[in-house]
């Protein structure tokens, strides 16, 4: 029987060429200390796998209209056999992808491994990077509930402030004038035929590449990349102290795309997929929304940045960052290759790690937001039970003060946190503010009648640390 | 050589310059006609997927209600299905705007869409402004921008009054462009 086997496969690998094809591929050199640091790429890739086997497998019941994807993402949420871990392992598929090609990203730079000759495969790398980040948005538009169409409606304005061609692209994206029966079905086309088609494409370059220039080597100090000798060196290296990728290399990948893959699974099967939003009905007004977590902090960018420069920053800055990464390895491709002897490169890491992820809890936060959920101030809080204080109180919520002001824990932070502001402004100071506004706050002399201005200032004028109850 | 070998047979003189000029208009027909399938492939794939740039939003006039149905001083969030619409939208196609009956007779009718990145502002009619949940922008109550950081004022609707209905004029949503 094995003879068999054996026999029908070299008849099936003389005619195919099997061997031939992925042997060199498999067995080529790689350095013998690339350790633990080197799974990411790999697991990135594994991600990937993840991502297309339960897109295709959603694909089974994913209806692509606007009318009826939500219904279907529902149906396969809560009554199709195995659909919310289906759902699960493609979103937590996508949050490892981002993760690994993060990761990735941040050693192949701290390795200095994007130097000669391997500047092409950061290149395509950093391509890879915007398509993955494409994907994760389309993605979370293909919901079709309530927050994804909101959610082309503000990609659709981002694309405006492009200039010149705003308007057009904007237009491109809403498939028309408004949201509607063209809107969903091109975001899908774009999310399952073209990006893919082009993460392929460019994964296969990719390879292609690391294959062509060689698994760079673990950097040591005090030994830089001189263009002219490199190949020569790494060669020599290869020959003298490298080992077969397979299995040798591999058997690190396999154990990490592993563990990788269990820890999406379980993600899957005990958290789940995200919640589906309300149906995608343009005239409900009550939404709220956000991003998905890995562009959260782009949504934060785009709160926090001064309305002079916000044109510029909401297009040009993804434009200047994208382009620098490009460009990173032209800029720099020799010499020394060690974060030791490169500190700025750990300086770019963790400054990129640390600014990423303070925008990332802003934008969790979002405490520039109003909040429509302020329930009226308890009366331990407000600290009487009738007169000016007490109606001041309740003007203060009825008004929508507390949707942006903050008393004792209790409100929005989109304005300064009153609980104390008695100890800081005067009357006429708490009055000027109301009447006129200031900052970023509106103004109130034209809607309040001077009693509710009263009665108000009587209760802000009680916040104060003596008072507190 | 192996006689078994699968490689091509290398010429075994160097090309006559009949040959060169051969092989280069056969390379020149090769492309030529590469570009020219694309271009027919290309003019109906793109014009395809670009035509919603040049669909005009159609001018209608859309009632929204009997004007006896609108308190004078309160505004209203008015659903109203968008006429240009494709027939398998289903209820993405419907919208809404903001209304507000000024006097007897005048209307006023805001785009819900907040001037900053398009998100629905709210009315808060107690604190009479428009807020938006996104990024915070605030308008008073004639739509101008109160704080936050939206660069121009709510957007409004062509409103009027037609044998006793209130109808406003169908429009894109409002893009704020550079």
């Amino acid at each position: 029987m094995k003879g068999i086997i054996i026999g029908a496969w070299n008849w099936l690998d003389d005619r195919l060429g099997i061997s031939e094809l992925i042997g060199p591929s498999l067995k080529h050199l790689v350095p013998r200390d690339a350790g633990w640091w080197y799974v990411f790429g790999s697991a990135t890739m594994v991600a990937f796998i993840v991502q297309v086997a339960t897109g295709v497998a959603l694909a089974f019941s994913y209806v692509s209209s606007s009318s009826q994807a939500y219904e279907t993402l529902v149906f396969i949420t809560n009554d199709a056999p195995f659909g919310r871990i289906l759902r699960g392992l493609h979103y937590f598929g996508a949050s490892a992808m981002v993760l690994m090609v993060g990761a990735h990203m941040a050693q192949v730079f701290l390795f200095g491994s994007y130097k000669f000759p391997r500047e092409m495969n950061w290149t395509t790398g950093v391509l890879l990077l915007g398509f993955t980040l494409g994907m994760g948005f389309t993605g979370q538009l293909l919901r079709w509930d309530q927050t994804a169409a909101w959610s082309v409606v503000v990609a659709a304005q981002q694309a405006g402030r492009v200039p010149v061609l705003g308007d057009w692209l904007a237009r491109f994206i809403l498939g028309g004038n408004t949201i509607g029966g063209a809107t969903l079905s091109r975001f899908f086309a774009i999310h399952v035929f073209i990006v893919p088609a082009l993460m392929f494409a460019f994964i296969g370059l990719h390879l292609m590449l690391v294959l062509r220039h060689g698994i760079s080597e673990p950097p040591t100090a005090g030994k830089p990349v001189n263009p002219k000798t490199y190949r020569k060196e790494y060669k020599e290296l290869m020959e003298k102290t490298g080992h077969p990728f397979w299995p040798e290399g591999a058997w690190r990948d396999f154990v990490f795309g592993t563990g990788l893959i269990i820890v999406i699974a379980l993600l899957a099967i005990f958290i789940g997929p995200p919640a589906i939003d309300k149906p995608p009905d343009p005239s409900i007004l009550d939404a709220d929304p956000r991003p998905d977590w890995y562009l959260l902090w782009y949504f934060a960018v785009l709160a926090l940045i001064p309305p002079q420069w916000e044109a510029y920053v909401m297009i040009g800055a993804p434009a200047v960052i994208g382009a620098l990464l490009l460009i990173v390895p032209m800029l720099h491709n020799k010499g020394e290759r060690a974060a030791s002897r490169r500190p700025w490169s750990i300086a770019v890491v963790l400054l990129s790690v640390i600014m990423i992820g303070s925008l990332w809890i802003e934008g969790y936060n979002s405490p520039w937001s109003p909040n429509f959920k302020a329930k009226p101030l308890p009366q331990s809080v407000i600290g009487a039970e009738s007169g000016p204080v007490f109606v001041g109180a309740n003007l203060f919520h009825k008004r929508a003060c507390l949707d942006c002001h903050l008393i004792d824990r209790y409100g929005g932070r989109r304005g300064p946190d009153l609980t104390y502001v008695g100890d800081r402004l005067s009357k006429s100071d708490i009055i000027i503010r109301i009447v006129n506004g200031g900052g970023n706050m509106p103004a109130f002399g034209g809607t309040l009648k001077p009693e509710d201005i009263e009665e108000l200032t009587a209760f802000l004028q009680s916040r104060k640390r003596s008072e507190k109850r | 050589m192996n006689e078994n070998t699968t490689n091509h047979p290398s010429p075994c003189h160097p090309p006559t310059q009949a040959e060169i000029d051969r092989r280069r208009f056969f390379e020149k027909v090769c492309v030529g006609l590469g570009s020219l399938c694309s271009a027919i492939l290309a003019v109906p794939l793109v014009g395809f997927v670009i035509a919603p740039l040049f669909r005009k939003a159609p001018v209608m006039w859309i009632s929204l209600g009997k004007v006896a149905d609108f308190v004078v001083g309160k505004t209203v969030d008015v659903p109203f299905n968008d006429p240009s619409s494709l027939p398998w939208a289903g209820i993405s196609a419907r919208s809404a705007l903001w209304l507000r009956r000024e006097t007897e007779t005048s209307f006023i009718a805001f785009s819900v869409n907040c001037t900053h990145l398009g998100c629905p502002v709210r009315w808060l009619p107690d604190a009479e402004l428009f807020m938006c949940p996104c990024h915070g922008g605030v308008y008073y109550k004639d739509g101008s921008v109160a704080a936050g950081p939206p660069p121009r004022p709510l957007v409004r609707y062509a409103v009027r009054i037609e044998n006793g209905e209130v109808q406003v004029q169908a429009m894109a949503i409002p893009i704020t462009t550079s």
